[in-house]
């Protein structure tokens, strides 16, 4: 879906990226992490045909973006980091609007700005002036904007920034459901988010990917032992010996014991969430939850850019 | 619908749903009516209507031409400070179907206020004989320097990053074309007829008042507009680069 090869882009003498190369196949939902400043967004405006690069290819379902801008910005939806809305428009004028500019028939438009609506459950503001929306919807009819002509790739610029806890849920479960139906590229600070909705990862850092592949293959990469939670039901003095028996693990500590309940965390060198439970189960234990640390792409990500900061 | 129209049709009503549009038309209505009773009336009593009619022209081609600076400015430059010139510049549209559909927006807004001032030329109908022919000149020499206004406007929006630049730099520029003739009479030919050519007001717009319809003057405002905007064209391409 996305090829890039060796895509740079100057601002004046400062390189914002340099030598990118990367791949994206098609219906894939791709996370796009970075620190402020480290190139995202500038990438995503390239592949968005907003911004031209300095040098390099960028072909999009195999056309070439500054040889043929006008048919790739059919085939996407961009959502940039501040959404673009008119403050007087109504919701539903404001997407049939996009919808018209994106090449959708006017016969087409009213159905496709319903099935927007729908999408990001936006039915009832349909009336409603953007310039009264809060933060929260606006983001949402920023995201319906991009999604409105069924584009095949859509690009989110931060979706989730300055949503609250609830917004971001919804946002996170929005990005699942378009899976399948588009090929997604999504930039996020929210790491919980990318690593719940993204199949693969894109790490950049002052302007180069620095790692890319699976949060696993990552991991593995950079020898990140992978953190394992458990809940269990009463105090559970055997289970911290049965978890360290298992292969692949590395320590094991207590992070809360209490009579009606312990937790473990568990690092282990790889994902050996199965063992782990078979070993408890079969020892008599009671398992309550059992799941992958969150913080476990806070530690990728945070060596991938401590590593490039050394560098 | 094209793009063209599709942009000059949210353009406008984005004009008639906010205030600044009719701030504007309000203003020009105002300006041009207090002249045209303080001046182009004026105390004299002896005053043909002819000449009361070219001086109601007079004046105002200097509220259209501040009317279409202030029209202006928001064009592009709103859009960059709002951030929503990014739906258009990723959407499937030229980046001169951007510029020709703002530019219709506001020449549409500028054409609805100018036209507006109609019933002055009116009032000299009912009081004084007027030739119909001088009227429709003198609206159209109007238009055109509004048109010529406006895409050098346009341009100053495409160029500056906030709204209040942008009006800056197009009366500056405006100014600039305005003043042009004043160095044809310390200049010696050829050089002061090409100044005198350029001359935005002073040259071409007077034929129009007196009711005189010049294909030179014709072809002067359109092709001012024309390279004001393939210059904005231009320059919105160029940011793309940037």
């Amino acid at each position: 879906m996305i090829e890039v090869r060796e895509l740079t882009k100057y601002y004046g003498e400062r390189a914002a990226i340099r030598d990118l190369n990367f791949d994206i196949r098609p219906g894939e939902v791709v996370g796009f992490l970075g620190l402020n400043g480290a190139g995202k967004t500038t990438t995503l405006k390239i592949l968005g045909c907003v911004l031209l690069p300095s040098s390099g290819q960028v072909r999009i379902d195999g056309l070439e973006v500054t040889a043929e801008p006008h048919e790739v910005r059919r085939k996407i939806g961009f959502l940039p980091d501040v959404p673009p809305l008119y403050d007087e428009m109504t919701v539903g004028g404001y997407l049939a609007f996009a919808a018209r500019l994106r090449g959708v028939t006017g016969r087409d438009t009213p159905a496709r700005v319903q099935e927007s609506e729908d999408k990001l459950a936006l039915r009832d503001m349909h009336d409603e002036i953007i310039g009264n929306l809060s933060y929260g919807f606006r983001q949402r009819v920023g995201v319906a904007q991009a999604l409105v002509h069924r584009p095949r790739l859509l690009i989110l610029d931060e979706p989730s920034a300055g949503l609250d806890p609830v917004q971001i849920v919804e946002m996170r479960n929005l990005v699942r459901r378009l899976r399948g139906e588009h090929t997604v590229l999504i930039s996020s600070h929210f790491l919980a988010e990318i690593s719940q909705t993204c199949d693969r990862l894109l790490v950049i850092q002052a302007g180069e990917i620095v790692a890319q592949g699976t949060e696993e293959e990552i991991a593995a990469t950079l020898g990140t032992p992978g953190e394992i939670e458990v809940a269990l039901r009463g105090p559970a003095t055997s289970a911290l010996d049965l978890a360290r028996q298992v292969p692949g693990v590395l320590d094991v500590q207590i992070v809360h014991s209490a009579a009606h309940e312990t937790v473990l965390k568990i690092r282990a060198r790889e994902d050996c969430r199965p063992e782990i439970a078979r070993a408890l189960v079969l020892a008599g234990h009671q398992l309550l939850r059992l799941d992958r640390g969150a913080a476990r792409l806070e530690s990728i990500f945070i060596e991938l850019t401590h590593r490039e900061k050394l560098s | 619908m094209s793009a063209v129209l599709l942009i000059a049709r949210r353009e406008l009503s984005a004009h008639l749903r906010t205030m600044s549009g009719f701030i504007i038309a309000a203003a020009v209505l105002l300006v041009d009516g207090i002249l045209f009773n303080a001046f182009a009336l004026g105390a004299q009593q002896d005053k043909h209507s002819a000449e009361v009619l070219s001086d109601f022209f007079y004046y105002s081609s200097g509220t259209t031409m501040i009317a279409a600076v202030f029209l202006s400015m928001r064009l592009l430059a709103e859009e960059r400070q709002n951030g929503t010139l990014v739906l258009l510049t990723s959407s499937p549209v030229r980046d001169r179907e951007i510029i020709l559909g703002k530019f219709f927006s506001a020449f549409a807004f500028l054409a609805m206020v100018t036209l507006a001032t109609a019933f002055m030329p009116a009032l000299i109908m009912v009081n004084g004989k007027l030739s119909i022919g001088q009227v429709a000149a003198g609206y159209l020499g109007l238009l055109l320097l509004g048109s010529a206004a406006l895409a050098i406007g346009t341009l100053g929006s495409t160029l500056a990053r906030s709204q209040v630049l942008a009006a800056i730099l197009s009366g500056a520029m405006l100014v600039g074309l305005i003043v042009v003739w004043l160095l044809a009479a310390v200049s010696e030919r050829p050089l002061n007829d090409v100044f005198l050519a350029l001359a935005l007001w002073g040259r071409h717009f007077p034929p129009f008042q007196a009711g005189v319809i010049n294909l030179r003057d014709v072809a002067y405002y359109l092709l001012v507009t024309y390279f004001a905007l393939f210059a904005a064209t231009r320059v919105l391409e160029a940011r793309r680069w940037q």
